[in-house]
Formats: structure tokens, sequence, C-alpha cells
């Protein structure tokens, strides 16, 4: 885990976790799918300065109704006004904050790996551990498929790095609540 | 029967009951145009559409109804902006309706295309981009519905000219719903509940009020309450006339050039009972000294004010004419003679003056001349600036919605188009724009549309020569560098490329020469014994009349608090 010292505003130097659970907050949003509606949302946090670190946005079990799942940065304080603002958008349904739910965050990252003869199959074997998946093969590349929380993918890159990672493309987290409880449309 | 698009704006608009609307006309809104030539409400004509967003700004705050204005595509939307956002920071209702090229070209760079719901998006409440000329009807009823509640605000909706011309039957929603849009207006009673327990433990309570109050209609209620439980009511410039300014309770403005009294019971309150107001840093100065004392509720529409600058004890969410109305009845009869006697001992130490002296015209003399000619009655509307600062101190007003001032944004410009938009909305009002050279230059080419329309207003131009709020901090706090505020000609030191001098080189324009190239009275005023008697002959006058009264040059707006400071920092004068 990563820790940067950081200026806060007071100007007291703060140690922050940057990889950690403590300022990192979950976010699932129901929206109506509409154009203009992604605009709306990260016009907003650009305009009032909140960090994003991912968003994902999709359709979801309802027709006219798409979900974001926005993993931000930021303090209590930061939260709540980013909770408010975002309810307070007219084509946002609901928002909620997956910190105290128990739930399940998954991220799918494509990657493109430098890989031969010579490694291919101690590539193959730590694909293996991670469960994960080599979808394309050429003479001197491999493009991996992997699926999981964060922490996994974090940890999957690390044990590529020796083999060169070329190229990724992440989806962002996308979250769902455990159990029966569901994201109503009920505001 | 089928209508045109443009036709079922009109109806709509009929149905919303609109009674006047501000727009320009355009190459992509030459149907819509065509529409309102048959349409039942009038129609102003204005010479910028900053100038219209203006107008249906003031009418919205004057008459407590949604503003209406319209523009073409591209430049015409594009200027409408800063009106846009000016009511948004005010959370004022407004309904902004613009072309739009035809949608199969929108994307191309066609012609005046300007991504006009992308540039509205940050500054408006919420927009609509219509496609479908079937959907026009239910767009209007909903952008109406959606200005006018929870935290008001304006709303754009754009039009391409060939939904304009599209025909459809014209079908008004008999209902609004909008699966994401509640907003809350009934407070909890547990909240209110909350909030009359810390009343009534309160020694040293404080009303600071704003704006929520005047858009929710809380006057009376916020009247009842401060007097029943013998709180002391200070207000924000935005709600100046919340209370009456003859109130016994009534202390004036509070904040960066509020007044000392005001100020200091801020900081020495036990409990601060703030009402539709938001903690603004023009009237908080620095969080961390700000009213350390006391317990604070707060009562407002909008969740995300709650909280957002200053953490509170009690909030009540919800409009705060229905909270205050809740409140009334669990709050029980109080009255704080020692808590009073502190504030009439403050007021006493520093209240509002200035000197008149024996040179030009005093601007604070002016407005108090007004203030008694008008007793308070009078609907003044204001620009940005140190004039700005001089009316609420010295104009504190009798009525809600009989103070109309640009407080969120600051917008140099707002003041006289909202004057026009005000007096429409209040004929019966006397209305008084009072204005700065430097904000009032922004926007004073819709002089033409009051004497075009025959709308009587009194302009008071308090002239300095200069930018003269800017001026104030060159010379408070950048060492008297005065960088680009004298408004007058580059004159003997132009070729150096020095600023000009104000006392030597000339002002342009001549506004004498100016109010006759309008056919217009003009007064010019120098000295103070002239205030009285120009006023009264501008008060009687039944068309637009200019008054100018020549001010020092370096008269200043005190009390001030510096920006980020705390009521310790307090310049009360410069001596």
């Amino acid at each position: 885990m990563k820790k940067l010292p950081t200026k806060t505003s007071d100007g007291a130097t703060d140690i922050v976790k940057t990889n950690g659970k403590k300022d990192r907050h979950t976010l699932s949003c129901l929206v109506e799918n509409k154009a203009g509606v992604l605009a709306r949302v990260s016009g907003l946090f650009s305009a009032r300065g909140y960090n994003i670190d991912s968003l994902a946005v999709g359709e979801t079990e309802i027709p006219d109704v798409s979900r974001m799942t926005i993993v931000v940065k930021g303090d209590e304080k930061i939260l709540e006004q980013v909770l408010k603002q975002l309810d307070k958008l007219v084509d946002v349904i609901k928002v909620s904050d997956y910190r105290a739910t128990p739930h399940i965050e998954r991220d799918l990252a494509l990657i493109k790996v430098k890989a031969n003869k010579s490694n291919r199959s101690e590539l193959m074997q730590i694909c293996d551990i991670f469960r994960t998946k080599i979808i394309d093969v050429a003479a001197d590349a491999v493009v991996i498929e992997a699926t999981g929380d964060e922490e996994k993918i974090q940890a999957f890159l690390e044990m590529l790095e020796p083999f060169g990672v070329m190229e990724m493309s992440r989806t962002g987290i996308v979250a769902i609540a455990r159990g029966k409880n569901v994201l109503s449309l009920k505001k | 029967m089928e209508l045109t698009g443009a036709q079922i704006v009109v109806g709509s608009l009929v149905r919303e009951g609109v009674k006047v609307a501000f727009g320009i006309p355009g190459g992509q809104a030459l149907p819509l145009y065509d529409a309102l030539y048959d349409a039942p409400f009038r129609l102003v004509l204005t010479r910028h559409e900053q100038g219209a967003s203006h107008m249906a700004d003031g009418y919205a705050r004057a008459s407590g109804k949604v503003g209406v204005c319209f523009a073409t595509s591209g430049p015409g939307a594009t200027n409408l902006i800063t009106g846009l956002a000016n009511a948004y920071m005010d959370s004022i209702p407004v309904v902004a309706i613009t072309g739009q090229v035809r949608t199969g070209v929108i994307g191309s760079d066609a012609f005046q295309e300007a991504d006009a719901t992308g540039c509205t998006r940050s500054v408006t409440k919420h927009n609509f981009l219509v496609k479908d000329v079937r959907d026009l009807a239910r767009i209007i009823r909903e952008a109406f519905h959606i200005a006018a509640t929870g935290r008001p605000g304006p709303v754009h909706i754009d039009v391409p000219v060939d939904v304009q011309r599209a025909k459809t039957p014209f079908v008004w929603p008999a209902t609004v719903r909008i699966r994401s849009y509640r907003p809350i207006s009934a407070p909890s009673d547990d909240d209110v509940r909350r909030a009359a327990e810390l009343i009534r433990r309160a020694q040293r309570p404080l009303l600071y009020v704003g704006g929520g109050v005047i858009s929710s209609g809380a006057s009376d209620a916020l009247r009842r309450v401060a007097e029943k439980t013998d709180t002391p009511v200070a207000n924000t410039l935005m709600a100046n006339g919340a209370i009456p300014f003859d109130h016994p309770l009534a202390l004036g403005p509070l904040g960066m050039h509020g007044k000392y009294v005001s100020n200091m019971a801020l900081q020495h309150c036990d409990l601060l009972i703030s009402c539709g107001a938001r903690f603004d840093d023009r009237v908080t100065g620095d969080l961390k000294k700000f009213s350390p004392k006391s317990k604070k509720i707060h009562f407002d529409i909008d969740p995300a004010c709650i909280n957002k600058n200053v953490p509170v004890d009690v909030g009540v969410l919800g409009d705060v004419r229905r909270s205050l109305e809740k409140l009334l009845p669990l709050v029980s009869r109080k009255s704080h003679p020692v808590w009073r006697r502190e504030i009439k001992a403050w007021d006493k130490k520093h209240p509002l003056s200035y000197r008149l002296g024996d040179g030009l015209v005093k601007p604070q003399h002016v407005i108090k001349t007004l203030h008694r000619l008008t007793r308070g009655e009078a609907l003044v509307v204001t620009g940005v600036g140190q004039h700005q600062m001089w009316s609420m101190q010295w104009y504190q007003a009798k009525r809600p919605r009989h103070f109309l001032s640009s407080g969120g944004l600051g917008t140099m410009g707002f003041g006289f188009p909202a004057a026009i938009g005000a007096k429409l909305a209040r004929p019966d009002r006397t209305v008084v724009s009072i204005e700065g050279d430097g904000s009032f230059q922004m926007t004073m080419t819709e002089m033409a549309i009051a004497v075009r329309e025959h709308i009587p207003i009194v302009v008071i131009l308090l002239n300095n020569y200069y930018l003269g709020m800017v001026r104030q901090w060159q010379q408070l706090f950048y060492n008297k560098r005065f960088s680009s505020t004298a408004l007058t000609v580059k004159g003997a030191n132009a070729a150096d490329g020095k600023e000009p001098t104000p006392g030597r080189d000339p002002y342009v324009p001549d506004f004498m020469k100016w109010a006759a190239a309008y056919g217009i009275e003009g007064y010019r005023l120098t000295r103070n014994e002239q205030v009285e008697g120009a006023l009264r002959k501008a008060l009687a006058a039944k068309s637009p009349v200019l008054v100018e009264a020549i001010i020092p040059r370096d008269e200043n707006v005190f009390p001030m608090i510096p920006a980020g400071m705390g009521v310790e920092n307090i310049i009360v004068d410069m001596a």
C-alpha cells in the first residue's frame, strides 16, 4: 500500500492512504438513461473539484434506467457533498454509498503482455493461479482478460511486470450489494 | 388540432401564466418568433441577450413568478449564459428558450451552431434539448416546475428549428411527474422540535436570514418568530427587506460590508438561526473564527447547503416559510433584555456613518435621501460594486422583493436590465436602478428598451470615474497601484502607457449627452445640496430618467472586513 504525504487544506502534513479503503468510496447511482446524463455527472465532479477514481456506466434491468458506479476519493465532508450534489441532479434517481453495505466489486482488465515461446508457459501458470484467461495469442504477445476487485488486479499486474505490460484497458469498478438488498428506484 | 412546435411553445407559456417575456430573434428562432407575433403576452425586444436574461431574472425576483427569455442559436444562446449563471447562484426561477440548428445538422459546426445545452449545463438547475416535437409541451411543463420548486433556479430549453416547425397535436399535460425529481418541502416534526428546544435554551439568539426567506415568502413567519422569541434579525444582501427596516428587531446587513452591530451580534450570539442563507464566504469571512460561541440551526430547502461550509447542530430541511410556521407554536415567548442592551451598545458605538463634506456629492447622502423621499418603499435594483454596498447599507427596504441585487455571482451589468424586468412585474411601484459607472456601462444599451417600451425607471448613476470597488481593494491591499480601474480617457500619459488620471483626463461618455441621445431627461449633480431637488423631480417623472451624481474618486465602502478575515479585523473607516 503506497503512502504519500500530502498537504491538507489547513497546511498540516497528513498521511493519506492512496490505495487504501479509508478515503475511497464506492457509490452506486441509478440515473435516467438519457443523452447528457454522463456529462452532468462528470461535469459535477470537475466543477466542484472532486476526484473520481473510476466511473462505469451501463444499462440495468429497467430499459430507461442506467447504473453508474463511481469510485471517489475524499474525506467524510467531501463524500457528504458528493452524495448530496449528485442527488440534486434532476436526472439522478437514486444515489447510494456502499461503504456500510456488504457488496461485491469487480473490475475487468484487458492486458497485453510481451510473451514468446520461451516464457509463455510460465505466464500461463500465473494466469491459472489468478484465474485469468488468455484470450489472444501472437508470436510475441498475449492478451489476458482479468476480472476481480482492485487488489487482485493490482497483485496480478505486479506479477506481469517482469514480462513487460504493453498496454491495458480497464472498465473501472462495478459494484452490487450482496444478498437480496437492491437499489430501488424510490428516492 | 395540430400545431407547430413554435405554436406549442407559445401555447404552453400561456398555460403557465406568462405575462411578459424578453428576448431577441434570429435565424434559428424565426418560427418561434413568428408564433410569438400572435402571443397574447407582452414580448420585449432587448438589445443584447444578456439584457434579456437579467430582465427575466429581475421580473422573477420582483414578482415571485418564473421569468422567461428567448434567444436564437449560437451567439444568442451563449449571450444568455451570464444571466443564467447569475440566476443560478441566487436561486431565481427563469426559463430560457433558445433556437438551435436543425436536428439533422447538430454537431456539424453549422452556421450559428453552439452546443447550447453543453454551455448552460453547469449554470442551470436543469436543461433540455428537444429532439421530438411530441415531447415539447411536457418539457416546457417540466421546465417551469423544476425552475419554481425546491431550491428555485434557471432551466434552459434548446429547440432545434425543425422541431419548431414540426406539427403535432397540442396536449398540455395535466400533471408533472418526474420520478428523479422530488424536492422536499415539508420539514420533519423532529427537526423543528429540536430547533425549538435550542431556541428555548438560548440567551443570545440571532436570526441570520438570506434569500430563501424572500423566495419562500417567509417574511411574515420570520417576523412573528422573531417577535415571539425576542430575537434580533441580521440580513444578508439577498434578504434586504425580509423584515421591515424600521422593525425594532431589524439589525440590518451583515458580512464583509455589513453593519458593525450585525457582525458583532453574529460573533457573540449563543444561538445562530440561519434561515434560507448559505454561509457564503462574504458573510462568514474566516470560517475558523466564525460565530465561535454559538450553537447553530440551519433552515434550508437545499440538503447540500446544510453542513457545507459550517457544521450545524440542527439542520431543518424544507421550505423556510413552512418550517418557520411550524416552529412558531413550538417556541415560547421570551425576552432577552441583556442581549438587546449589548446590541444597542454596539449599534451606538459604530453606526453607519459618512462625512458630508463640502466637495462632490456623497454617494451615501444620495441613497439616504432617496430612502427618506421614498420611505424605504421603492423597488430598488443595484448593479455590482461600491454603489451596491452603499445601497445595501443605506437603502434598507420596507418590504420583501423590493431590493434586488446580484448576490452570489456579483454580475456587473445586472442592475439596469433587471430594473426593467422588475418594473414590468410591478408597474405600481417606483423602480429605482442604482448604478455605478462601471456596472452601468456593461448593459446601459438596454435604455433603448426603457424608452421604446415606455418603462419609467429612475436611474441613479453614482459616477466616481473608476471601477470603484476594485480601486478600493487596490488602495487597501495593492499599494495604490490603480491598474486598469480609471475609466477616463488616457491623456497626457497615454504615450508612455501610464494609467489616466481621473482628476485631469476627461470621462467618456458624457452621460448628459448620452441621455439626450436616448431622448430622456438627465440631471448631473456635483454638490450635495442638489440631491434632494433632483431626486424629487426624477421620482415624479413618467418616463425614464437619469440622475448622475459625480462622487469623490476615493470614497470607500466601510465598514469592511477584509476577505478571509474575522470580525476583529473590521475596518470601520479610513481614519
